[in-house]
């Protein structure tokens, strides 16, 4: 009976074979399935051709699944970019326009100008780390302190204080600035976002949208929309000598400075500190972050308060660059800021520095280094544009940031 | 007087009834299992005692104080806390920070100190991997982490949710042992477990719970002998 079968099945056995393009072996006899199998797989083996053109066409197949037309089309806008970018660096540094102490001069401004931006980012960084929302109206919150400093500013100069004593009237500015926007950073949070705490997502991202034209127009309505020059520091005009006869201005080297000493000490707040760490843990799982006895509340209040502070501090190094206050004037470091964030990982603290740095650099530097070379007249004018065309490159090629993690599909 | 009496709770997940009417009691020194298949709301049960859920009616006694409508940072500070399912550590803080915020609600830097070395003496392991980030380790040392780390709000009642779950057979009897030495130091352990015949093992008593109502109470001898807990929990025909 058994026997019988077998015989029957042989002809399938071999169409079977032919199916997957093996040639059954030549005294091939099919006495059951497994020794049909068997066959097959030692003529396979005897027959590598075969294997190894089946092999090719699925390694193709996998090779076109994975990478589809668009990731492509993608990758080639990306090499036209860079061999754009490296065209116009040569174009530039062959055509030797600029010394060495101009690229100095672009570098350090980016420096001064990057560290503003760090500051800015970590406010976005640390709030998307706990609420997974962008707080658009950071930048209002940023705007608000030195807003707020100027009065405080202008009447210490009236009063000649700024020029006598120019460390602790700065400082005094310094620390109305913060608190400033430390105080309505936490009010957003009690006010606009707390409320809407389990709402869907989108809803705390309009808020804040809305927020940011709340104050921004309530600033423009109690304090006019002109704009306010602040006054200057005497002991901060001019510039000190740098190593290689290249000059740096004294606010850039008061900013860097300052911005430096704060991006330590908030890296040392989250990695060292009790509260730190119960922000970490916060941003990793609120629920059994209360099991540990953690008042997530109060975290996400300390939270918006540091991210605040900073800003209000970053906004008093952005006056110290360009001196000057109006209602509107958050809108483009707020936004820049954000692209910061995100270039540099949003939710990650370390990110968000490098990501003000590595933008504040690029904008300073590549408007002149690539776009010149091209021939684009006025290159500096293009400057926020390439800002915002490295947001998109980003978020196109490493959405996840330089150090980001997959927050998108760890949560998921 | 009972350590923790949980008196006819109803909780909700919105419009969904998940808990209706449970009753339980925990003496001082125990050590009671809740048992049930998924879904039957072990897991609300303990989440409602702990403050992440808060129920629609009925109390929660620790003590013969009410905790039921306390947030659950400050029932922590009452004594109780959690080793939740899916043990949940935090993936980048280390194994020392992790433990530490199972100690964050303390500001007693000695008794910190004393509880970080009884853990480790529970759980040699943890101590080799002191400085590892938590994400890092195995399943196995994530659960003694996760335990540890309830254990550092150095608790008066334990709630132990699904310790056993993804563990192989060596590593389940382990945590069973342990759980069985920390109750013996003292602590009282509210155990949620599927694996009834491991929990019913070390328990005194036990609960059989059957979509969100308390179908049965008795001493865990009893119940490893009641003809529907060996049916349906024990696959013992």
């Amino acid at each position: 009976m058994e026997q019988g079968r077998a015989t029957m099945l042989a002809p399938a056995c071999s169409r079977l074979l032919a199916k997957f393009r093996l040639k059954p072996a030549r005294n091939l006899e099919c006495r059951s399935w497994a020794s049909a199998a068997q066959a097959g797989l030692a003529h396979s083996k005897t027959w590598p051709r075969y294997k190894d053109v089946y092999k090719g066409r699925i390694m193709l197949q996998r090779l076109t699944r994975r990478v589809s037309g668009t990731t492509v089309s993608m990758w080639l806008i990306g090499l036209v970019i860079l061999a754009v970018v490296a065209y116009g660096t040569y174009k530039t540094l062959a055509l030797g326009k600029y010394s060495l102490a101009n690229w100095t001069d672009l570098i350090i401004y980016g420096v001064a100008q990057g560290s503003v931006y760090a500051l800015i980012a970590l406010g976005y960084t640390l709030v998307y780390g706990i609420l997974r929302m962008i707080n658009f109206a950071h930048s209002e919150v940023f705007m608000s302190g030195p807003f707020i400093g100027y009065f405080v500013a202008t009447s210490l100069d009236q009063a000649g204080f700024l020029d006598r004593q120019p460390v602790i009237g700065l400082a005094i500015v310094l620390l109305v600035a913060m608190l400033t926007s430390l105080t309505i950073a936490v009010l957003l949070e009690r006010i606009a976002y707390r409320p809407l705490r389990r709402a869907p997502r989108l809803v705390p991202l309009i808020t804040a949208i809305g927020a940011s034209f709340f104050l921004q127009y309530t600033f423009r309505g109690l304090f006019g929309s002109g704009i306010k020059g602040y006054p200057e520091i005497e002991q901060l005009k001019g510039t000190w000598p740098l190593a290689g006869g290249v000059n740096i201005l004294k606010t850039q080297v008061v900013v860097i400075v300052a911005a430096v000493i704060m991006l330590a000490g908030l890296y040392y707040f989250v990695q060292r500190t009790k509260t730190g760490k119960a922000m970490q843990a916060v941003s990793e799982d609120k629920d059994i972050a209360a099991l540990m006895g953690i008042d997530v509340d109060h975290i996400i209040v300390v939270t918006f308060a540091v991210g605040g502070a900073l800003a209000g501090a970053a906004g008093v190094l952005y006056v110290l660059l360009f001196r000057q206050v109006h209602f509107f004037m958050g809108f483009i470091p707020g936004i820049k800021a954000f692209t910061a964030a995100v270039l540099g990982g949003i939710g990650n603290v370390v990110g968000a520095m490098l990501g003000g740095l590595v933008l504040g650099i690029a904008e300073s530097l590549f408007p002149n280094l690539v776009l010149d070379g091209l021939g684009i007249p006025a290159p500096y004018q293009l400057k926020d544009a390439l800002a915002f065309i490295l947001l998109v490159l980003i978020l196109i090629f490493r959405p996840t940031g330089i150090l980001g993690e997959r927050l998108a599909a760890k949560k998921a | 007087m009972a350590l923790l009496e949980v008196k006819d709770i109803h909780t909700y997940y919105g419009a969904i009834h998940a808990l209706k009417g449970i009753s339980i009691h925990v003496d001082e020194g125990e050590i009671v299992t809740l048992i049930g298949a998924n879904g039957a709301g072990k897991s609300t049960t303990l989440n409602t005692i702990c403050g992440i859920l808060h129920p629609g009616e009925g109390t929660i006694t620790l003590d013969g104080q009410p905790i039921h409508e306390l947030p659950a940072h400050e029932i922590v500070m009452r004594g109780v806390s959690q080793a939740p399912e899916g043990r949940r550590v935090f993936g980048r803080l280390t194994v020392i920070e992790n433990l530490e915020m199972g100690a964050y609600a303390r500001s007693d830097k000695a008794g910190i100190a004393r509880d970080m070395e009884r853990v480790f003496a529970l759980f040699p392991r943890l101590k080799e991997r002191a400085k590892q980030v938590a994400g890092t380790l195995s399943g196995g040392e994530q659960q003694m982490l996760s335990i540890g780390r309830a254990l550092m709000a150095n608790p008066r009642l334990l709630l132990l949710d699904e310790p056993s779950m993804g563990l192989s057979p060596i590593l389940v009897e382990a945590i069973f042992d342990t759980i069985r030495q920390i109750n013996s130091q003292g602590t009282t352990v509210l155990l949620v477990e599927q694996n009834a015949l491991m929990a019913l093992s070390i328990a005194s008593r036990g609960y059989v719970l059957q979509t969100g109502e308390i179908v049965l109470h008795d001493t865990a001898a009893a119940l490893q002998e009641n003809e529907m807990v060996r049916k349906a929990y024990l696959g013992i025909e």
